[in-house]
């Protein structure tokens, strides 16, 4: 039952420090292992959540916005809240993948240890869990977007860049959040966080109405929340009026924020699973 | 040991976490072949050195060589030839009993169909191949616990290391979990182990280190420990609680080599109980109830450090 002959991978894996995206995959297939378990009713919820929202938005709020508002946005309600909808439900997913997930993976069901006593190094872990968090994103708003377009709710055929777009918008929440989730030892904050950071950065990043109809003082904080860049930058895609620049500004901060993000977990990572 | 191959060596070994010292300076070598046990109460740095052998903590100081390699820079390499069974089970309770192997194989980087093989293999070993399509949830904590033995095994590692194996597992489901270990033992596999039952120690351990306050007190097998710093024989007296104190004060005029007063119970450190428990009677003393038997790991931890292994 000893020491036979049969070596396992690390021999033929990359160098030592390097990042090797094959301890990754692993734990990744950890997940999708995991997600077997639970994918029919996450894929009906993706499907059925936007059609809601979607529906109530679109059809019943978007029919009088549309009668009393009419043309001041330029294109119907409908039309302007499905690519800001986009890019929220990417962070609405980064949300629900980043934290409970992350801190169940060291308190309840700890799979984070079970990993890290097999060759997995803190890191491998963490982007293993990363690279799914980047499918749950591809999903979600894949799905999103498929039935925005169903809906007739897109004017350009650059909206398809839009998926990405959001992806990229969940990863400006996603790798912070799970840096910070593994530090926690309790969920008592996760709600707050939810409460008076996701739901706010849901209702003033430019979503449902342009940020420029908020007061004046509270504008500023809208073009901090990474949702309002995402939002900008899936709507201007939607609707076919990217401009280079600003496009290249708004991806940049969201680049920026998934960087830090990324850095951050590698240490919080390494402290909590390497104690 | 002589000239046996050394799989684990530390020198002044030692972790801290932030102020606090859970292990200090210790010294210790394993050999090839050895099962060799961490025996000390909670809180004695047991776990904590294991996870340091684990390569899951990084020693704060001190030398750590495993497998000749460095635990620091060479983790993933030696992690892959340790087998490990922490002090929590770390299963994932809503997947199946092979799934939790496959889930682990893979992070050992195994082909599936070799996972499936060694699985079959190992489930069959700890007597839980009817229960492979199961989920983990309701199995007893004596399965569940020879899940995680299996589980370790998959990688067919050079060293087990085993993190207070039988500790909340009722008498039966406890033997049965030594008597795999021993098989495991038998084939010749390295066992690390720690425990605070000292009779767990005494049927496993070929040679052990008497753990306490992240220090080690003594070193040696079973046999010679006890040898060293207990008698042969014990004997146990309880008296009525109103005579307790009175009965001690006279016990102390026998000519043991050790008198130990228990809050219930008096011991008496003797080469032969039963002449002792006629001078007792000698004095005197009626005792409720007594018992000769003879000196266990129990009694060397309590010589050594003046408390039990449980408190
Ligand atoms: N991560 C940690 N942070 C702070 N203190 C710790 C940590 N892990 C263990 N300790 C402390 O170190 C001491 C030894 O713990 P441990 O090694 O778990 O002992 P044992 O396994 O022998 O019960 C205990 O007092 C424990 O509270
Ligand atoms: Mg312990």
């Amino acid at each position: 039952m000893t020491a036979q002959a049969t070596r396992t991978a690390p021999a033929a894996a990359p160098g030592r420090g390097g990042a090797r995206w094959s301890f990754a995959v692993r734990e990744f297939r950890f997940w999708l292992t995991d997600y077997r378990r639970t994918w029919r009713g996450s894929v009906i919820s993706s499907v059925l959540g936007p059609l809601l929202y979607l529906g109530a938005l679109g059809a019943g709020l978007g029919s009088l916005v549309n009668r009393h508002a009419g043309g001041t946005l330029g294109v119907s309600y409908l039309t302007f809240i499905a690519p800001g909808m986009l890019a929220a439900t990417a962070m609405q997913t980064a949300f629900g993948e980043a934290l409970y997930p992350v801190l169940g993976s060291v308190k309840w069901v700890q799979n984070y240890f079970a990993a890290v006593a097999s060759p997995l190094r803190p890191a491998d872990v963490f982007r293993g869990h990363l690279l799914f968090v980047v499918l749950r994103l591809t999903m979600n708003c894949g799905v999103f977007l498929a039935l925005i377009a169903a809906f007739g709710a897109t004017r350009s055929p650059l909206a398809i860049a839009s998926l990405p777009v959001a992806v990229l918008t969940g990863l400006a929440f996603a790798p912070a959040l799970m840096a910070w989730a593994v530090t926690r030892t309790r969920d008592t904050s996760f709600s707050v966080l939810m409460r008076f950071v996701m739901v706010p950065l849901f209702l003033f990043s430019g979503t449902f109405f342009p940020v420029t109809r908020l007061p004046g003082w509270l504008q500023p904080v809208a073009y901090v929340s990474p949702l309002w860049h995402g939002v900008e930058l899936c709507r201007t895609l939607s609707l076919g009026t990217t401009d280079l620049g600003g496009a290249a500004v708004h991806a940049a901060y969201l680049l920026a924020l998934a960087a830090a993000g990324y850095a951050a977990a590698l240490r919080t990572y390494a402290r909590r699973l390497h104690e | 040991m002589g000239g046996a191959e050394i799989l684990v060596r530390a020198r002044g070994l030692t972790k801290r976490f932030g102020d606090f010292h859970a292990v200090v300076g210790i010294d210790f070598s394993i050999s090839r072949g050895e099962a060799f046990g961490f025996l000390g109460p909670n809180g004695a740095g047991k776990s904590s050195t294991m996870r340091m052998i684990g390569c899951v903590s990084p020693p704060t100081s001190g030398e750590l060589t495993i497998l000749g390699l460095n635990p620091v820079t060479d983790g993933p390499a030696i992690r892959a030839r340790l087998g490990v069974v922490p002090q929590e089970n770390t299963l994932d309770l809503e997947l199946t009993v092979r799934e939790n192997l496959l889930v682990y194989g893979r992070y050992f980087g195994l082909p599936r169909a070799v996972i499936r093989e060694r699985s079959a293999m190992l489930l069959d070993f700890v007597q839980l191949s009817d229960r492979a399509g199961d989920q983990v949830e309701p199995l007893s904590g004596g399965m569940k616990r020879r899940l995680v033995i299996a589980r370790s095994l998959i990688n067919e590692p050079d060293i087990l290391l085993l993190d207070e194996p039988t500790t909340g597992l009722d008498p039966q489901a406890r033997h049965i979990v030594w008597d795999r270990l021993f098989r495991l033992k038998q084939r010749g596999v390295t066992l690390i182990l720690t425990t605070h039952y000292m009779d767990e120690a005494e049927q496993l351990c070929d040679r052990l280190v008497v753990m306490d306050g992240g220090r080690i007190a003594a070193e040696g097998s079973p046999r010679a420990l006890i040898q060293r710093y207990s008698t042969p024989e014990v004997l146990e007296l309880r008296f009525d609680p109103g005579d307790h104190e009175q009965a001690a004060e006279k016990l102390r005029g026998l000519p043991a080599e050790r008198l130990e007063v228990l809050a219930d119970r008096v011991l008496i450190y003797i080469t032969n109980g039963d002449e002792a428990l006629a001078a007792v009677r000698g004095l005197g003393l009626e005792p409720l109830t007594s018992l000769v038997r003879r000196s266990t790991l129990e009694d060397v931890f309590l010589q050594l450090t003046g408390r039990h292994l449980d408190d």
